[in-house]
């Protein structure tokens, strides 16, 4: 087995809750390699977070458990680590950036001190160092008047501002893996291009890779390395980037890609709207979860859910339809054939 | 043929914000939306597009300019005729959570504007125009007795949708009506805006800062810049051939779901953020963050000037 920086196989997470068991992750496998950016895509309660703060050990037990899979981290299982232990990953190993800026930074603590609180605790450094470090950092992540920035409350920036803060953080102690967690949904397009491009920038830099959540294809398309499509708690689909936007395997996947309007396309006289809503993940259905809003739905999905089939090299779909023994069906305007008789991966 | 339902001219808006400061919300916008067409409002937080909209409809009192709806001056209309008023202007707001009611039922919520304007002559009439109304939007009758907590953020603004068209309105804002929900749901909710335009001839003003959605839906786009007009045109012309360096900025930032044109593609650079609507200073209000700005544009604010077949820009250097 080769070794990749992290390995994620066959994860299942669930919560506990009064009204039953949530199964919130079924099953997710992805790898990722150092310099690497995957993106996980989907829409919301998908399990795309869970799965984040899964690995990185952020969400409390219980309710939430740990029902099956791994976490291998360069080599070594982390799945079960105590609390104690992960303290020497989170920050260091991995850092986070979450979505909304203002509920993640500490309102009554000034940006600088923070900022300093992970650089004492992990690089040893004293309140000085630490501090020249901070200021550095957040010249870095181009905010203007660094020194005046490190004395600021959270509540006086705005959220552009705020979001480069916690790119700050995140990087401080250059750690090898960068969770992002819809950084830039709250943002505006030309902030959201200007954290983009600082993200990019840092990781060409540093060499980090980056894990990053989005439901913004366009986000997807210029940020990611290698794609996960996430529907109801699994991968759907995972390929590289140019496999997924250009030969999408799934008809999820064909669904989110018709329902976004785009900016250098003609202008379509209706969006491919995907039917309905997700299921409901007290009780998942038997076969394809996506089955009940999938136009091409047979038989066979309602029964058994399908297993990886392997579309090209590295690139995976888990649909009936790529079975040799389904019928071959016309995907949307634009998108080629399907790559039927696949192996099973 | 011309036939404007809707005519703003000079419309400004302003907040005192204590200390003698005054939040300049919007100041000085014009536009005009013919029957049946969709005007896309785009611009970044805080450029004034949901106090155009708000204001509109007379949820703010606007502080100068007119507004022409069917040729009347709404800012000028008496109580009965404000209420004739408000029945065919609607809104669809943002919040699918905060906008309805916690305490009514869907039902409620749907009907109430039936009572209100007295469109029913009975009970029963009223509860078979909600069932229509709701049917309309894809929902069915059990859901009129349910409350908002037990649907989805797609649902609700479902709701809020049967809701407005309850008035049989001609004319709907709809505030970013789309932006909290997710893309396969927003695709839903964009192709039933559209159905219904075409089958009961509404006109929208459609708000909201997601410029391919505003593409694909508007018939044509204006853009904001803090409380001003950017530039105003047809939304082809203003997509194929942005002539204000803001909305150069803001179209070459929008990131396009393609691998290989993201690659390649290369980003007009727009630095910085918004500056403060606060007592503005004399000039262009983009001038700030423009590459091209020169001393007039920080002397002078420019006026929209006419680029042929009714495409707009305010930018002196064009």
């Amino acid at each position: 087995m080769s070794e990749h920086l992290l390995d994620v196989r066959d994860l299942r997470v669930s919560f506990d809750t009064y009204a039953g068991e949530v199964q919130a992750v079924r099953g997710v496998s992805f790898w990722l390699d150092p310099g690497e950016t995957l993106s996980i895509v989907g829409e919301s309660g998908c399990g795309k977070s869970v799965t984040v703060q899964t690995i990185m050990k952020l969400l409390p037990s219980p309710p939430s458990r740990i029902k099956s899979g791994s976490i291998h981290y360069q080599g070594r299982d982390i799945t079960h680590l105590p609390d104690k232990a992960m303290d020497e990953y989170r920050g260091k190993e991995f850092s986070m950036i979450f979505q909304d800026s203002m509920t993640s930074l500490n309102p009554t603590m000034r940006v600088g001190r923070q900022l300093c609180e992970g650089i004492i605790r992990h690089q040893k450094a004293t309140r000085a160092q630490a501090k020249q470090t901070a200021i550095e950092l957040l010249g870095q992540v181009g905010l203007p008047n660094p020194e005046q920035a490190f004395r600021r409350y959270p509540h006086t920036m705005s959220g552009g501002q705020r979001q480069r803060v916690m790119i700050a953080m995140a990087i401080a102690c250059n750690p090898k893996l960068l969770f992002a967690d819809e950084p830039t949904t709250a943002l505006d397009v030309t902030m959201q291009a200007q954290i983009l491009d600082l993200m990019n920038g840092l990781k060409k830099k540093l060499g980090t890779s980056i894990i990053l959540i989005t439901h913004d294809l366009g986000v997807v398309a210029k940020m990611a390395d290698r794609i996960a499509v996430m529907y109801a708690g699994k991968v759907v689909e995972y390929g590289d980037a140019r496999q997924v936007f250009y030969n999408p395997c799934h008809p999820y996947t064909w669904g989110l890609l018709g329902a976004m309007p785009n900016l250098i396309q003609d202008v379509k006289s209706e969006l491919y709207a995907i039917p309905g809503t997700p299921p409901d993940l007290y009780a998942p259905p038997q076969g394809c979860a996506f089955a009940a809003r999938c136009p091409y739905a047979m038989g066979a999905c309602l029964k058994g859910d399908p297993p990886k089939f392997v579309c090209s090299d590295g690139h995976i779909s888990r649909c009936w339809l790529m079975d040799e023994r389904a019928e071959e069906v016309m995907p949307p305007d634009g998108i080629p054939t399907l790559p039927r008789g696949g192996k099973q991966a | 043929m011309k036939d404007p339902v809707l005519e703003v001219s000079n419309l400004k808006k302003y907040f005192t914000i204590g200390r003698g400061q005054v939040l300049k919300a919007v100041d000085g916008v014009s536009f005009s939306i013919q029957r049946g067409e969709t005007l896309g409002l785009v611009g970044e937080s805080g450029c004034g597009k949901t106090t155009v909209g708000r204001t509109l409809l007379r949820l703010y009192q606007p502080d100068g300019g007119t507004i022409r709806f069917d040729g009347q001056d709404v800012t000028k209309a008496g109580r009965s005729q404000s209420k004739v008023l408000t029945r065919k202007m609607q809104m669809v707001f943002q919040d699918p959570y905060a906008s309805l009611n916690p305490f009514f039922t869907v039902g409620e919520i749907v009907s109430e504007g039936l009572e209100i304007h007295k469109l029913c002559a009975s009970k029963r009439e009223a509860r078979e125009r909600v069932y229509e109304l709701l049917s309309m939007v894809g929902l069915s009758k059990e859901h009129a007795n349910r409350f908002p907590h037990e649907f989805s953020g797609g649902q609700r603004q479902r709701v809020g949708i049967a809701r407005a068209l309850a008035l049989d309105p001609e004319f709907i804002v709809c505030d970013e009506a789309i932006s909290a929900l997710d893309v396969s749901i927003q695709a839903q909710v964009v192709n039933m805006l559209m159905k219904f335009q075409e089958k009961l001839g509404l006109t929208y003003l459609f708000i909201a800062h997601d410029l391919s959605m505003v593409r694909h839906i508007s018939d044509q786009t204006a853009v904001m810049y803090l409380g001003t007009m950017a530039e105003y045109g047809p939304t082809q012309e203003v997509y194929s051939h942005p002539a204000h360096p803001y909305t150069q900025g803001l179209l070459s930032a929008v990131p396009v779901a393609d691998p290989d044109y993201e690659r390649t593609h290369q980003r007009v650079p727009m630095e910085g953020e918004v500056t403060s609507p606060v007592n503005p200073k004399p000039g262009c209000r983009f001038c700030a963050r423009c590459t091209r700005a020169t001393d007039i544009c920080r002397r002078e604010s420019p006026a929209l000037r006419d680029l042929g077949s009714g495409h707009q820009a305010a930018c002196h250097n064009l």
